[in-house]
């Protein structure tokens, strides 16, 4: 299906419609939802109601009860989330949260408003689990649960990408993540999932990683990294497998194995691993560090994410190091130590090559590639020529998870102003705990739902573009996988003759190597400044 | 019909109050018996409220980080926005609490030509809601004088600073004129702004013209209609030490006032308004940040059926060996 042209996209309006909300249906529209979940992913995992469907059928095929299932699952879980139950109960709509959603400013559709996207549910709530919604009913804010209900709330909660910015404004704290994040767990108690995500759960369960990527693909996608290494620099780089007594596991998104160009970020830390001399394993069955069972329930997150840890006592490693990634974070940091902890069996993380002690990471025993590498060049470990990197004129995107739900701000930016000699910011309201979503995280990262990615994805866009027009920005860098999968598409659409790198290829690129033959191209295989007429033939 | 639902149910409220006290002569009723009533739903309902929340756990440790992260001694953390201990928490809160620091951070995005987004700093929100915050608590002080006697240093003072420019007589209180002014503002964004007129509720509406109404009563009271203050002040301290008294001679529009105040107190743990109570316990904000160093626990956490490596080594063995992968059954 052809995407509407940008000039027909921007004509956004942002005021709502006469009609009250309670009044109108959702209208699915072509581009602005994701396939159902296919019933071999569901039942792979165990997970409810597996069978086809499609949402644009009038029957979803849900069980019987449907209604008592969803109305249990809600009153359990405001009984087990202080979260859930508070942000259900306090909201004030002042509205401040309104404007701040990147679906409602590319959209312009009200329910995308966080508050009202809230509402959808929490109208719901009153109206089973409070006494005076039961009573007052509407006038209460409170409204039975119907089949359209059910559709709306399904239609909206994979409209929201989890990223945290209105909670950000909001006077109470109140976290739409949070609520979306128990949405979609009360939907999938139905079987109402997406494709895009119950096949990279039933993958991941399986193989350890999103992409289904089995252990021998894992090891030819390597091989060719390290042939292109070699020809890029001389340098044959020579990682290690499934190896028990290495020091460090590391573990990275498998999109980064996968695909361009998050592959040239695996290739730039390959180098940085070799000239480190670390003592470093990867796992082809911790082979995924991020965790699309977060966008399903609790439990499949934990589930997906036991093998981290667990891989990491087999292999008997100290500690462990997590590549760039949004939403592996957010769990890494704010989810894996709940869920696995105490971790005893493994020790407190020190760098090997600066003697520096992660403070902030000796409960869970897992440091951040750009905590790992800040620290290096900080202490002098690398040699490096940021010069190589004077074709590009860099900005930064802060990925939502690492911003809002970490704080990982300066480290990056760090490595980038260390690596590059042209960095520039976006507008301030647009970056570090401000920054705007991709428009397509927690799982919405289909192809199918391209308008509402397209959509979600302009206040981003906009500002890349004010840079682009203001210092000729070209590179938009970020430390997210599903960023360097799908901001490609969005400058294309949006800015082009912008590209997009992870921050660890622009250290590849800049890292001079012992050994290393003069180089004339950067890891995509394109000349160096000043290299032009000098490429390998 | 929220809008109209609210002005007609607190328009009753008031009518009910007048008519009771001026036609039937339920005096006692309304300026004991309500007010007790109303009192004791408020106490009783908020502790409800609370140790509900209380007793729902906290399963994970979520703040939303809205600063760096503590993590080498050369990189300057955001101690109070992104706190690490529990100082930090305790000066975020504060913050929150008092100056709604959240809400400081306001923007409002616009749509321009070029096409080009912008979100500029906006205060107003913050200013109106700072402002009838404050001044609803200082008036609330000022009030514990017909409580007390003596009257308490602090609300002497108070009254004091409120009065300073020393306008008209009785002294005009600066507060009463501000929050009188920002209930109205907070009332007016509402029905302006579109986006904001159709997120509101009845249960919006309504503690706004609740409030809109107690603050009139009380302006009523004090500037214009005159009422016997030595009177409400008996009446008052009858009240907290238990030995209710009605005077005479009491205007009608006090026990309006009273009324109104009764049906606020009474509505407050089942309505939004249980925000106040609810902001020191939001799990975005009073936690700190510092997961991966120390074990947050969850009481129900719950052990989970996973994929294990045996499982796996055992599927894809063959193809493991084949490409050299070191596998643990040979």
């Amino acid at each position: 299906m052809a995407n509407p042209k940008p000039e027909e996209l921007i004509r956004i309006n942002h005021v709502p419609p006469k009609q009250a909300w309670m009044d109108t249906r959702p209208d699915f529209r072509p581009g602005m939802f994701c396939y159902a979940s296919k019933a071999k992913s569901l039942e792979y995992v165990g997970m409810p109601n597996p069978r086809q469907w499609s949402v644009k059928d009038e029957d979803w095929h849900l069980p019987e009860n449907w209604q008592e299932i969803f109305i249990e699952g809600l009153r359990e879980r405001v009984d087990k989330y202080r979260s859930f139950r508070l942000f259900l109960d306090i909201c004030v709509r002042c509205g401040a949260c309104a404007d701040k959603c990147h679906f409602y400013i590319g959209g312009g559709d009200p329910k995308n408003m966080p508050v009202l996207r809230a509402e959808l549910l929490r109208s719901v709530y009153r109206k089973y689990c409070t006494t005076s919604g039961r009573i007052m009913g509407k006038i209460a804010g409170a409204r039975e649960l119907t089949i359209d209900v059910l559709k709306e709330i399904w239609y909206y909660a994979y409209q929201c990408t989890e990223c945290r910015r209105c909670s950000l404004f909001c006077p109470y704290g109140i976290d739409t993540a949070e609520i979306t994040i128990l949405a979609r767990e009360l939907l999938n108690l139905l079987g109402l999932n997406i494709d895009w995500i119950a096949g990279p759960v039933a993958n991941c369960y399986r193989t350890g990683n999103h992409l289904g990527l089995q252990p021998h693909t894992i090891k030819d996608s390597f091989d060719m990294f390290i042939d292109d290494l070699e020809t890029i620099t001389g340098i044959k780089v020579s990682p290690t497998f499934n190896r028990k007594g290495a020091e460090i596991l590391v573990v990275i998104p498998s999109g980064s194995m996968f695909a361009d160009p998050g592959t040239f970020t695996t290739m730039g830390e390959l180098l940085l691993f070799h000239e480190l001399g670390l003592d470093y394993t990867w796992s082809t069955f911790a082979s995924e560090g991020g965790d699309f069972g977060f966008f399903t329930t609790n439990e499949m997150a934990k589930r997906l994410h036991s093998k981290i840890y667990a891989e990491a006592k087999r292999l008997k490693v100290k500690w462990i190091l997590g590549g760039e990634c949004g939403h592996m974070w957010r769990v890494w940091h704010q989810y894996h130590n709940t869920w696995f902890g105490p971790v005893d069996y493994l020790e407190e993380p020190v760098s090997p090559i600066t003697g520096t002690r992660f403070e902030n990471a000796k409960s869970n025993k897992t440091v951040h590639i750009t905590e790992f590498t800040a620290d290096l060049i900080k202490n002098g470990k690398l040699n490096l020529d940021p010069k190589r990197n004077d074709n590009l004129i860099v900005t930064y995107h802060d990925s939502c998870n690492t911003s809002r739900g970490m704080g990982l701000l300066e480290e990056p930016r760090f490595i980038i102003n260390n690596v590059c000699n042209n960095f520039y910011e976006m507008p301030e309201n647009t970056i570090r705990e401000q920054t705007f979503c991709c428009g397509s995280g927690s799982g919405l990262n289909a192809s199918e739902n391209m308008e509402q990615r397209l959509r979600g994805g302009l206040p981003r866009a906009n500002a890349v573009r004010h840079v682009h027009k203001k210092y000729g920005v070209n590179m938009l860098a970020c430390i997210c996988a599903i960023d360097r999968a799908v901001l490609p598409p969005l400058m294309d659409y949006w800015v082009p003759g912008v590209a997009v790198t992870g921050v660890h290829e622009m250290v590849g690129n800049a890292l001079i190597m012992k050994g290393e033959r003069k180089r004339t191209t950067n890891l995509r295989g394109e000349p160096l400044p000043g290299m032009e007429g000098e490429e390998d033939v | 019909m929220g809008l109209l639902f609210s002005f007609f149910a607190v328009a009753i409220l008031g009518v009910i109050a007048f008519v009771g006290v001026r036609s039937i002569h339920l005096h006692y009723f309304f300026g004991v018996i309500i007010p007790y009533l109303a009192f004791a739903v408020f106490i009783v309902g908020i502790a409800f409220r609370v140790l509900k929340w209380a007793r729902v756990p906290v399963p994970f440790r979520i703040p939303t980080t809205a600063g760096q992260e503590k993590s080498f001694p050369w990189i300057k953390s955001s101690k109070i926005d992104n706190p690490f201990t529990s100082f930090g928490v305790i000066i975020r809160m504060a913050l929150e609490v008092l100056v709604f620091r959240s809400l400081f951070r306001n923007t409002k995005m616009e749509l321009r030509d070029g096409p080009q987004f912008t979100y500029g700093s906006t205060k107003w929100l913050w200013m109106a809601g700072l402002a009838f915050h404050w001044t609803f608590l200082v008036i609330l002080t000022r009030h514990l004088r017909l409580f007390f006697e003596p009257v308490p240093f602090f609300v002497e003072i108070l009254e004091t600073l409120d009065g300073f420019f020393q306008v008209g007589a009785p002294v005009l209180y600066i507060t009463d004129l501000i929050f009188l002014g920002a209930v109205t503002f907070l009332f007016l964004r509402r029905v302006i702004i579109p986006q904001v007129r159709y997120i509101s509720l009845a249960s919006d509406y309504f503690p706004l013209f609740l409030i809109g109404a107690i603050g009139t009563t009380g302006v009523l009271m004090r500037y214009f209609l005159k009422t016997d203050v030595v009177g409400i002040k008996e009446l008052m301290m009858g009240l907290i030490t238990f030995n209710p008294v009605i005077p005479a001679g009491i205007g009608t529009i006090f026990y309006i006032h009273l009324f109104l105040v009764s049906a606020l107190f009474a509505y407050f743990p089942m309505s939004k308004l249980m925000h106040m109570a609810g902001v020191f316990m939001s799990p975005t904000r009073n936690l700190a940040n510092n997961n991966r160093a120390a074990l947050h626990a969850n009481p129900w956490n719950y052990p989970v059926k996973a994929h294990t490596y045996e499982e796996y080594e055992e599927e894809f063995r063959d193809k493991m060996k084949s490409v050299g992968l070191p596998v643990e059954k040979e």
